[in-house]
């Protein structure tokens, strides 16, 4: 099982809880269970290409997974994702 | 539910009621001339250490070198802290303090912390400032005498900014470039409103703006279409906003190549430009949106460009700028030398932070021009010197 740590705009999806547990063999397969878990999840995070939309940031254990495989990165046991919006900096 | 940037929205029937040149130009040599244009009530008292209003240099020695006619350096590093950042922050405080905040803080490459530090000195606020471990010691040094609390954080920049994100959420701290972003981003039209002030309320033809995360450049945007909407400018033509990154650090640039300009994709920052050094930039859409809009470009140039840059600027204008100004004087000398203008338009460059804050890469690149040294004899200087 992996993490997901929510942010705050998005923890009405998640019923107010910070961190989600789900299984997935990778971030995309993750971000469908936890989809199914917590309806909504899915539209916000992905667009309809099913990318990562542009303004969501996600993190596999402080990676970015931009910097990465993507959706495609590999989530293994205790891993946590943190998802974060792109509004900040500059 | 809103995952994306917001804006401040202002009522601009009613301000075009009483946005004047005039009313401007009789206001203080500041940025708070432009107080109508930003998000901060007429009767908050601002936080203020005498922002904005900096020169606008006419640059015919460079021009001549670069075959422009009519080029003008916006020189931002004339600011407080000496850098374009005092204008955000002085906004960002200002409104801050209005509504109740009593800690400031912001992720940093450095110029921010060093603005947030010195105006919540200046105001008497608590603050937090987030950099990365490997900043410059001279940015270190000038953030430190202000005596905020000061976390170093092992990381680049993204890793900064990633950290402030989640603790926006469990403290009650105003983070300038995080939770009240929206307002600060607002200080960035100052310096187009000024530009346009400063050439007789005319907009150029093109301007030249360093890209890190793209806040600044998408607000000069905004200050293009306030000044036209409210007839502050002759006429309605839009300068081409062109970009400017290091190529050390470039997705913005790499997009904006790219045949999906809308597709940024995040980079690891391996530039001496630190202050510019995001590697994931929020707005880097839509400075490519505005780019392509505004017949502008995004360009790029390598770290001995920076560095010779910094050294053209001083020689043929007398200014010494930080690494970021070397990269948006690279732009621009890149460009002119690529012949994109004929050379009779008004291209203004910003130069947003002063060289002492970088002087690091000039002191490892002998940076003491043509010097010598000699015994205190007419017979030794004779010597030495070929005059």
């Amino acid at each position: 099982m992996a993490r997901f740590r929510m942010p705050g705009p998005l923890r009405r999806l998640s019923n107010g809880e910070i961190t989600v547990e789900v299984s997935g063999a990778d971030l995309g397969s993750a971000i469908v269970a936890l989809d199914e878990r917590y309806p909504g999840f899915r539209d916000r995070l992905l667009d309809e290409k099913g990318d990562l939309r542009q303004f969501v940031n996600v993190y596999l254990n402080d990676e970015d997974v931009r910097l990465g495989s993507g959706l495609s990165e590999k989530v293994a046991e205790g891993d946590e994702i943190s998802i974060i919006p792109a509004v900040a900096g500059g | 539910m809103c995952f994306g940037p917001l804006d401040a929205v202002y009522d601009y029937a009613s301000l075009k009621k009483i946005v004047t040149r005039e009313r401007i130009e009789s206001g203080p040599k500041s940025i708070w001339r432009y107080r109508d244009l930003l998000p901060v009530e007429d009767s908050t008292p601002v936080v203020t250490l005498g922002e904005g209003f900096t020169p606008l240099v006419k640059a015919d020695r460079l021009g001549h070198e670069l075959g422009l006619r009519n080029l003008y350096l916006k020189n931002d590093s004339m600011n407080p802290t000496n850098s374009f950042k005092d204008r955000v922050v002085s906004v960002a405080i200002s409104w801050a303090r209005s509504q109740g905040f009593e800690t400031m803080a912001c992720a940093s490459t450095g110029n921010l912390a060093n603005a947030v530090a010195a105006y919540s000195a200046r105001a008497g606020l608590e603050c937090f400032v987030f950099i990365p471990v490997d900043l410059e010691p001279q940015k270190v040094v000038s953030i430190g005498v202000f005596d905020p609390n000061l976390v170093a954080v092992r990381g680049t920049y993204d890793d900064v900014n990633r950290l402030c994100s989640q603790l926006v959420e469990s403290t009650p701290w105003a983070f300038c470039n995080i939770n009240i972003r929206p307002f600060y981003a607002e200080g960035s039209k100052t310096l187009t409103f000024e530009t346009a002030e400063q050439l007789g309320w005319k907009l150029p033809d093109e301007i030249i703006i360093p890209v890190a995360s793209g806040c600044q450049f998408v607000r000069h945007r905004q200050a293009v279409r306030e000044l036209i909407d409210f007839g502050l400018v002759r006429g309605d033509r839009v300068p081409a906003l062109t970009g400017a990154q290091a190529l050390g650090c470039s997705p913005v640039y790499n997009a904006f190549k790219s045949d999906e300009p809308e597709k940024v994709l995040p980079v690891r920052p391996n530039t001496i430009a630190r202050s510019i050094a995001i590697g994931n930039p929020s707005d880097g859409i839509y400075v490519n949106r505005i780019a392509l809009e505004t017949g502008g470009v995004v360009e790029a140039v390598t770290e001995e460009e920076i560095v010779d840059a910094m050294r053209l600027l001083a020689r043929t204008e007398g200014i010494f700028t930080e690494t970021a100004g070397g990269v948006t004087i690279g732009v621009l000398t890149k460009l002119a030398r690529a012949g994109r203008w004929r050379g009779d338009e008004t291209v203004v460059a910003y130069v947003t932070g002063h060289g002492l804050k970088t002087a690091d890469v000039l002191a490892s690149a002998n940076g003491h021009g043509r010097r010598v040294e000699i015994d205190p004899t007419l017979k030794s200087f004779r010597e030495k010197v070929n005059l």
